[in-house]
């Protein structure tokens, strides 16, 4: 079977600047693949290609699947006076991309609205107002929102962001668990391994223009990460959680990207 | 004051053909206000649709000026500055004040032409606080025709542009062209601005197309509810408005305006107690247990 991501020999460069080039990966159906990397290594703009929002420099990228791409963003503030419930969030990734008002089959976008929301546990605060929800409420619903349309490739730009570590632990879980049950190849962008390394199946980490793909046991190393960053680089494991130590600037990103900064 | 609960005139003045012909209109205005009022309440354009309304005044103003008809120049006026604010002021940091630049300098332009304009004095007043008296059978089918078109082309992007606007960052990753939607909208509520600067004026337009629709949004956060109660709500205080100005004879835009406004706090009021009530019931199963 072919893979569910196909990115071949792709380079992206923005005028002089070469985000990354000769970038090879396929994603096979069920894989978690976490994408790391400091700011400005061009981990949203891999997933902005992805999305086809982005066109590449050089190379091709390849989705194979029929259905749309499912994608979870980052937390955000929600207005609290926002006409918009759970219920509609998610219904809104199913059909919200197409056009006309969506008067047909109500029954059946009701029952995979249902559906996707109690496989996320939602169902107690999915017909309140949005705004109203906590992050990790909201986040949840944002998973639902992304695989109500039964995708075979889900992308997460920094869905933990924000969140504390219960609900980081509950969302990861519900992606992890997703991907088991259908076969979803996810593409997870973090700035912060731990909540999902029991999941993760390989790791691309991307440093100015370079890049190391691999499962986190081979990556996630001294060696591996001092090659990337071009400097001395400690990576420490403690209780089953990865910490890496160096040059704070370089390796420790506190602000993570915004896809819609650089859209507009 | 006597007039103003004249039921009997009241009643005489609802047999007038021009008077049923404004109601009409008032119904065809409410209908497209209500539907366009939640959205533009979820992408805050309630001073876009201000702005929009100046410019369909100075259109207005420019067409009593060339002895055009009224309602041609407002729809000039209002989709040449929808198409403005569409496109210079992409971008939200901006847009407040490309809209007031704009709206100024278009209102500047209509007193001008007013000054210019050498007939009856009533005409001047009536583009500014509305006057629907004088809507003709001619002016009806123009009103009806474009509100049907208004109408047509939300339903085809309805889903899309709630996607953009409530949601913008997910609906971008899923190729929801929200720029050019967002010019589409635009020209729709110019539209809809100037069929309402006929009826309630061009200073009084926000009342018709937002106040219905923020006074739904206090009641229910669906979607598809918010928008029947805003139509709803416009209905009433558009053909209340009307039916209530006839005895006295007084302009329309002042019962209009009242009658939203009460709705609204009204609707506020209604929110407010829902809510305390919520907190109660939320609070009691944790003083429970202290009381037993």
């Amino acid at each position: 079977m072919s893979p569910a991501v196909q990115i071949s020999s792709a380079t992206l460069a923005f005028g002089q600047r070469t985000l990354w080039s000769g970038l090879d990966l396929s994603v096979e159906r069920g894989e978690f693949v976490a994408v790391l990397g400091p700011n400005g290594s061009g981990k949203t703009s891999l997933l902005k290609v992805l999305l086809g929002l982005q066109h590449l420099s050089r190379g091709t990228v390849r989705i194979n699947s029929d259905q749309p791409v499912g994608y979870i963003p980052q937390q955000r503030a929600m207005a609290e006076a926002l006409t918009l419930r759970g219920v509609d969030l998610v219904g809104l990734g199913l059909d919200g991309h197409r056009w006309g008002a969506g008067l047909r089959g109500l029954a059946r976008r009701r029952r995979r609205v249902a559906a996707a929301v109690s496989a996320v546990g939602a169902e107690s605060y999915a017909r309140q107002p949005v705004g109203k929800l906590s992050g990790g409420e909201q986040q949840r619903l944002r998973v639902a929102q992304a695989l109500v349309g039964d995708p075979d490739v889900l992308l997460c730009d920094e869905p933990l962001l924000s969140l504390d570590i219960a609900h980081q632990h509950a969302v990861s879980e519900l992606i992890d668990a997703r991907r088991r049950a259908a076969g979803t190849a996810v593409l997870f962008v973090t700035h912060e391994i731990n909540p999902i390394l029991p999941y993760v199946d390989r790791v691309l980490y991307l440093v100015d223009g370079r890049f190391r793909i691999g499962p986190p046991g081979e990556v996630m190393t001294s060696e591996t990460l001092s090659e990337l960053y071009r400097t001395r680089v400690e990576v420490v494991r403690v209780g089953g959680q990865i910490h890496v130590a160096g040059a704070r600037s370089a390796v420790c990103e506190d602000e993570p990207h915004h896809l819609d900064e650089r859209v507009s | 004051m006597d007039k103003f609960f004249d039921f009997g005139l009241t009643a005489q003045l609802l047999q007038l053909s021009f008077v049923q012909t404004a109601l009409i209109a008032a119904a065809v205005l409410g209908l497209v206000a209500g539907v366009l009022g939640p959205l533009i309440v979820t992408r805050r354009m309630s001073f876009a649709v201000h702005g929009t309304a100046e410019l369909a005044f100075t259109g207005a103003a420019g067409a009593l000026l060339l002895g055009v008809g009224v309602e041609f120049g407002a729809l000039a006026g209002a989709v040449i500055a929808a198409l403005l604010l569409g496109l210079l002021g992409g971008r939200e940091s901006d847009r407040d004040s490309v809209i007031g630049a704009i709206l100024s300098f278009g209102l500047g332009l209509g007193v001008l032409f007013l000054w210019f304009y050498p007939g009856r004095a009533a005409n001047k007043f009536g583009i500014l606080v509305g006057q629907i008296v004088s809507i003709e059978t001619t002016n009806l089918i123009v009103l009806v025709i474009a509100a049907l078109v208004v109408l047509a082309v939300v339903a085809c992007i309805y889903r899309p542009l709630l996607f953009a606007s409530v949601d913008p960052h997910v609906a971008a990753a899923r190729g929801v062209p929200a720029r050019a939607l967002s010019v589409v909208f635009a020209v729709l509520v110019g539209v809809a601005t100037a069929l309402g600067v006929q009826i309630v004026g061009a200073l009084l337009v926000v009342s018709m197309m937002v106040t219905p629709a923020a006074a739904a949004a206090r009641l229910t956060a669906s979607p598809w509810k918010v928008t029947v109660l805003a139509v709803v709500f416009a209905e009433i205080a558009a053909l209340g408005g009307i039916v209530l100005s006839l005895a006295p004879g007084a302009p329309v835009s002042a019962f209009v305006t009242t009658i939203a406004f009460t709705i609204y706090l009204v609707c506020r009021l209604v929110a407010h107690l829902r809510d305390r009530a919520a907190r109660v019931t939320a609070d009691s199963p944790a003083a429970a247990p202290a009381a037993s």
